[in-house]
């Protein structure tokens, strides 16, 4: 049942054979590399691509393990390409998927409806290179604070970069250990009057 | 084709999406509770009750902030924040070189710190298509499989105490004190420890390790089977982990779980043997698979687990092979000492690999191993330089804490603690 070291890169073949019989309409280019097969494909109808992957019975992959990005600047036309790394129990093959993104319009189609991993993963994906995923219905920052300015992971943001001072949320309670003091949220025998900030 | 098709079968999404609790002023700081009507008109029986967990909390073991909505003690809606102990670690590593990385791959997952230099090695190992001794596959075995237990044991030692338990807690912090004596006396260090290199490992297994391992593995299946009659029929215990956080198999694989707790929901897959690296198929042991996908199943299938790794870890050491614990490539490790104070050959490679590093040809390379938690895996890709022009992580902790919000709803506030402690998040793999 395991597939073992030297088998990979047959597995790998067979399965880009099975891929281009299906959805050769999809795919502009495919390659084996280190044993990893590899598609690249048209970010239209990309959501029935990874609805046919995860659904057809010879293909099955069930399980999104990672959705990410690689920045490329200027080396290429699209600066953006979103990695997506599936895996598939039923028959034991793994397929990376890239997607090419303008820098202008950084965006493709959320698979959040097929996989609800892709939810965390895309709002990682989007907190680290500001790529948008149409359809995901939590974009929010995951792993910075709402008001970090820009995209840490982009080639363009420096390694040292200097984040501007957050303002305070609640501006009306001032950040002093004076002001913090608890009888304003409880006053014993008047019960809870949270909403009164001094 | 069937393309247009293949639309409309997409399943709904399960559950609902969520709401968005966070940065809502509840009041200042600390567990402040608000209450919120549900509907207009509603009087306050039937009003819901936000409440604020963490970011420091003590059930809560590493930085992470939980906002659950309550109706009595009911969760009906929750949100996880995380991110509090984001450091950067990918954009860090695409500043140092592939053998730099290591030190920080220790602190991805800290419990388990040998592993993931594993999985980093491997990485670059499989980019560089080279193919590490077997010696040095075996003993990289031996040392991830201690780490794992380790990190299994801080698990649930950790969830036992939290259910009362301190006793199952000192007991198995006593059997990680055993195995990290090993780790100590193997690479010198016991927490981060930057053992592996690239091509191998530092340093070999030092004399009479195969006694000691006996040694301290006899002491740990005894502590283990002190923990078990405490435990795994323990009234208390059962009761409070028994049907709590229920995941199906189904649910499990959408929300991509591997590792115990994917396991434990069903998910037949484990990378050591679905996808055997370093040598894993030389050895035979078992996946042990929950049923229920509840949290009682995920203390089972982690416990089976250690009995499993100490089997891997004596088949391994029964059969060590002989020979070099690194490949013999100067442009891959460095040369030895006394090479190079004494020929100009050795000082000219001491020379290169530390001014330009291991210099893997172009491409990109995903490489999985089997985590403390689940699936680790690193998505690295090359520019023909001696840097990462990227890294991705695939934390197993970060996409489990996808699940969470799933596993809680509908369960009482206080099955939070067992749930979150079966998650093992931790931290430094979860924020990177």
């Amino acid at each position: 049942m395991a597939v073992l070291q030297h088998e990979r890169e047959q597995k790998s073949a067979a399965l880009l054979e099975l891929l281009k019989s299906k959805l050769a309409s999809h795919i502009i280019s495919s390659r084996i590399t280190l044993g990893d097969a590899e598609v690249h494909i048209r970010r239209e109808g990309m959501l029935d691509f990874f609805g046919l992957l995860k659904l057809d019975s010879e293909l099955r992959f069930e399980m999104l393990m990672s959705v990410t990005a690689v920045d490329w600047l200027d080396e290429r036309e699209d600066r953006f390409e979103v990695v997506y790394h599936l895996l598939s129990l039923t028959h034991l093959h793994r397929l990376r998927i890239k997607i090419a993104a303008s820098e202008t319009e950084p965006v493709v189609e959320s698979v959040v409806s097929l996989w609800e991993s892709a939810n965390f993963l895309e709002r990682e994906c989007h907190d680290m290179y500001g790529i948008r995923f149409n359809g995901n219905p939590d974009h929010r920052r995951i792993l910075m604070y709402e008001e970090f300015e820009g995209y840490p992971l982009r080639k363009d943001y420096p390694v040292q970069g200097k984040q501007p001072r957050v303002k305070l949320r609640y501006p009306e309670v001032e950040n002093t250990a004076r002001h913090m003091i608890r009888p304003t949220l409880v006053q014993i025998g008047k019960g809870r009057n949270g909403a009164q900030h001094s | 084709m069937a393309h247009s098709t293949a639309k409309e079968s997409i399943e709904e999404p399960l559950g609902v999406p969520p709401r968005n609790l966070l940065n809502v002023d509840y009041g200042v700081g600390g567990v402040t509770t608000t209450m919120l009507p549900r509907e207009e008109g509603d009087d306050l029986h039937s009003e819901t009750m936000i409440l604020n967990m963490g970011p420091a909390h003590p059930a809560t073991h590493g930085t992470v902030r939980l906002v659950v909505e309550l109706s009595g003690e009911e969760i009906v809606d929750a949100d996880v924040e995380v991110g509090y102990l984001h450091r950067g670690f990918e954009k860090m590593c695409e500043t140092v070189d592939y053998n730099q990385v290591m030190p920080y791959a220790d602190r991805l997952n800290y419990v388990s710190p040998l592993i993931n230099n594993h999985g980093w090695c491997l990485t670059v190992e499989k980019l560089l298509e080279i193919q590490a001794p077997k010696r040095a596959e075996y003993i990289r075995v031996i040392m991830s499989e201690i780490s794992r237990m380790s990190d299994h044991l801080t698990c649930l030692g950790a969830s036992a105490m939290e259910l009362g338990a301190f006793t199952v807690m000192l007991y198995m912090m006593q059997a990680r004190e055993y195995l990290w004596e090993l780790i100590e006396e193997v690479t010198g260090a016991r927490l981060t420890i930057s053992y592996g290199r690239v091509g191998g490992v530092k340093d070999d297994l030092p004399e009479g390790f195969a006694g000691r391992m006996k040694k301290a593995f006899d002491g740990t299946r005894e502590q283990l089977e002190s923990c078990d009659r405490l435990l795994t029929r323990n009234r208390i215990f059962v009761d409070r982990m028994c049907n709590v956080g229920v995941l199906s198999k189904e649910e499990a694989m959408s929300y991509g779980l591997t590792g115990p707790l994917g396991r434990a929901s069903g998910v037949n897959y484990d990378v050591r043997r679905d996808f055997p690296y370093s040598c894993y198929e030389d050895f035979s042991f078992e996946v042990p698979l929950g049923e229920k996908g509840d949290n009682y199943d995920r203390f089972i299938v982690r416990f089976q687990e250690l009995h499993q790794s100490m089997r891997i870890c004596e088949q391994a050491i029964a059969n060590l092979p002989d020979g070099p614990i690194v490949v013999d490539d100067p442009r891959i490790v460095l040369a030895p000492k006394d090479e190079v104070y004494t020929s100009i050959d050795g000082m000219i490679n001491h020379f290169e690999m530390v001014i330009f590093g291991v210099q893997p040809p172009k491409g990109d390379v995903y490489c999985a191993v089997e985590g403390g938690n689940g699936e680790l895996g690193f998505y690295t890709v090359s520019d023909g330089t001696g840097r990462p022009y990227k890294l991705h992580v695939r934390a197993p902790s970060f996409i489990h804490m996808g699940a969470v919000r799933r596993m809680l709803l509908g369960h009482m506030i206080a099955d939070v603690v067992p749930t979150f402690g079966m998650v093992n998040m931790i931290g430094g793999e979860c924020d990177r």
